[in-house]
């Protein structure tokens, strides 16, 4: 499918009466910032949808997402979010969510791993740069960084005078 | 006659133990330690503890120009490193909207190819070395250094290139190179049937590989696998043919896909991708267009407003750069999808239920690099 036709069909899914995509409105579908482009059709929605909106992704046999090519943690300022590659092996189409959490202290996010196993060790690797933590995550651990490692380092508020160099 | 295998009784549960291999061991290749949890001599649980060589590649990217972050892309995969470089010089390129030349596009064709024979032939070397036949590394290392020295001639390095810059490379290629490319192709004709002959025929060799650490086309999709280990596998994901990136669209070639899903099937994929890639500098050495090597660029370069996401193929599966830009000399968030990484989470499924020397040449067949899994 083409983005338009991805579009398209995503949006059809508001009629339905046991899905409800949050956002109606074009602008608000497409984009995560307003200014900021993306490469792939780009998707944001809110986290509180956002399980049984990519399972809906995985399942739907016209758009079949099979595969999470790759996962962005992302630091925005005010929020956190991640930002989900994914792309349709048959069907040849990509696509991105992305998701944002507001909460900088406690960010929690429902985990795909169950969905996609490929989201494994990035869901780590998003909790030990910037913290957020997934639910339902197997295993869920610091990867890189020691256990008692402080601070996520990611993150655009993250302080280290000695290691940092700001150019 | 005694049936020995029925004498053992097969379902003795022993106490289920841990064992560490690494960060020293030798058939990891570098510093990965993986927690076995182990049954007896199978595995039944792998957990990998990684940040070993953890630079922090992706914030130090935060601070750096596009021009520095090349530099360090050298080393994440360090055996693919041309084709790092060009993936950020891509990015960068289609950011700004910059149309190389052909001679550029085919100057960087050529040297990601010999960088994949380059990979391959140390992957075969150390991975004959992990099963136990040692003799192959001496073979693979006396023909790798062929292509180093074709590396070091026009780039300067053997290993971390950073030949690729945006907008080009950083320098014309040697006028000795299309003929020394000749008759590495020459010599490599010659000895890859040799490899044949001395690795993949012999019978210790065949039952190491075959039906071992069978990987499912369905899970290799699911698991995150992408490269020789996804095409290995039954699945079409060579990112040189699904989106074709420098001169990878006027080149013919057939993309190494093997049904298996075993150890042998990703050993064959790498043995025919050598042949395939032999193939393509064929091709494309006694065509190299006239042209700059260099298009006219600012020298701090800042990419406008967006996310910038670009596709290639390394010697190890699809490296992914996504370049979140916010209009200032340094970028707002740089992500690499390594392959490695994405490769070690389908080993965590792949590796359980055998053994720990079956673990081993699971592992050689993966090929990871660990800088790659770090970053």
């Amino acid at each position: 499918m083409t983005n338009e036709e991805l579009i398209n069909y995503i949006s059809a899914w508001n009629q339905d009466a046991e899905f409800q995509l949050p956002a109606t409105g074009e602008n608000q579908l497409i984009g995560i910032l307003e200014d900021i482009p993306s490469p792939f059709l780009n998707i944001e929605i809110p986290a509180s949808h956002l399980k049984t909106f990519l399972q809906r992704l995985k399942e739907d046999p016209e758009l079949d997402f099979d595969v999470l090519f790759n996962m962005a943690g992302m630091d925005w300022g005010k929020t956190l979010g991640v930002i989900y590659f994914l792309e349709s092996y048959t069907k040849k189409h990509a696509i991105t969510v992305s998701v944002q959490s507001e909460d900088r202290e406690n960010p929690l996010l429902p985990t795909v791993s169950d969905l996609w196993f490929a989201a494994h060790l990035h869901e780590c690797e998003i909790y030990d740069m910037f913290g957020i933590r997934f639910e339902g995550h197997n295993g869920l651990k610091r990867l890189f960084l020691t256990p008692d490692f402080e601070g996520f380092p990611l993150r655009k508020d993250y302080e280290d005078d000695y290691m940092i160099i700001r150019k | 006659m005694i049936d020995l295998k029925n004498s053992v009784q097969s379902d003795i549960k022993t106490q289920e133990y841990f064992l560490n291999m690494g960060p020293q061991h030798p058939a990891t290749h570098g510093v990965l330690r993986l927690i076995l949890k182990l049954d007896g001599e199978t595995v039944v649980g792998i957990e990998p503890d990684l940040g070993f060589i953890h630079r922090g590649i992706e914030k130090m990217c935060e601070y750096d120009t596009y021009r520095q972050i090349i530099h360090l892309t050298d080393r994440m995969d360090y055996l693919s490193s041309h084709i790092n470089n060009e993936a950020v010089a891509l990015a960068v390129e289609k950011a700004l909207e910059v149309e190389v030349s052909d001679r550029i596009k085919v100057i960087r064709t050529m040297m990601d190819e010999l960088t994949r024979i380059a990979s391959h032939l140390l992957w075969w070397g150390v991975m004959g070395m992990d099963i136990g036949a040692l003799t192959t590394f001496m073979y693979a290392f006396r023909d790798r250094e062929m292509i180093n020295e074709i590396m070091e001639e026009t780039t300067g390095a053997r290993l971390t290139m950073s030949y690729n810059i945006p907008g080009g490379v950083m320098f014309d290629l040697h006028p000795g190179f299309p003929k020394r490319v000749k008759e590495f192709i020459k010599h490599m004709r010659q000895v890859l049937p040799e490899y044949d002959r001395l690795l993949t025929g012999n019978i210790i060799f065949q039952k190491r590989m075959k039906g071992v650490g069978i990987l499912k086309k369905e899970d290799a999709l699911n698991w995150g696998a992408t490269g020789p280990v996804a095409r290995g596998s039954g699945l079409h994901t060579d990112i040189r043919k699904r989106f074709p990136y420098s001169a990878y669209d006027r080149v013919e070639f057939e993309e190494a896909v093997e049904e298996g899903g075993d150890n042998l099937a990703r050993y064959q994929v790498r043995m025919r991708e050598m042949y395939e890639s032999l193939d393509i500098l064929e091709q494309l050495v006694d065509n190299i267009p006239e042209g700059p090597y260099q298009m006219p660029m600012r020298n701090l370069i800042k990419l406008p407003k967006g996310e910038f996401y670009q596709r290639v193929e390394t010697a190890r599966g699809e490296l992914g750069v996504f370049i979140v830009s916010d209009g200032k000399k340094n970028p707002y968030r740089v992500k690499f999808r390594s392959p490695g990484f994405s490769n070690l989470n389908a080993l965590l499924k792949v590796g359980l239920g055998w053994k720990i020397a079956d673990l081993v040449a699971i592992m050689s067949t993966f090929d990871f690099v660990i800088p790659d899994i770090d970053r």
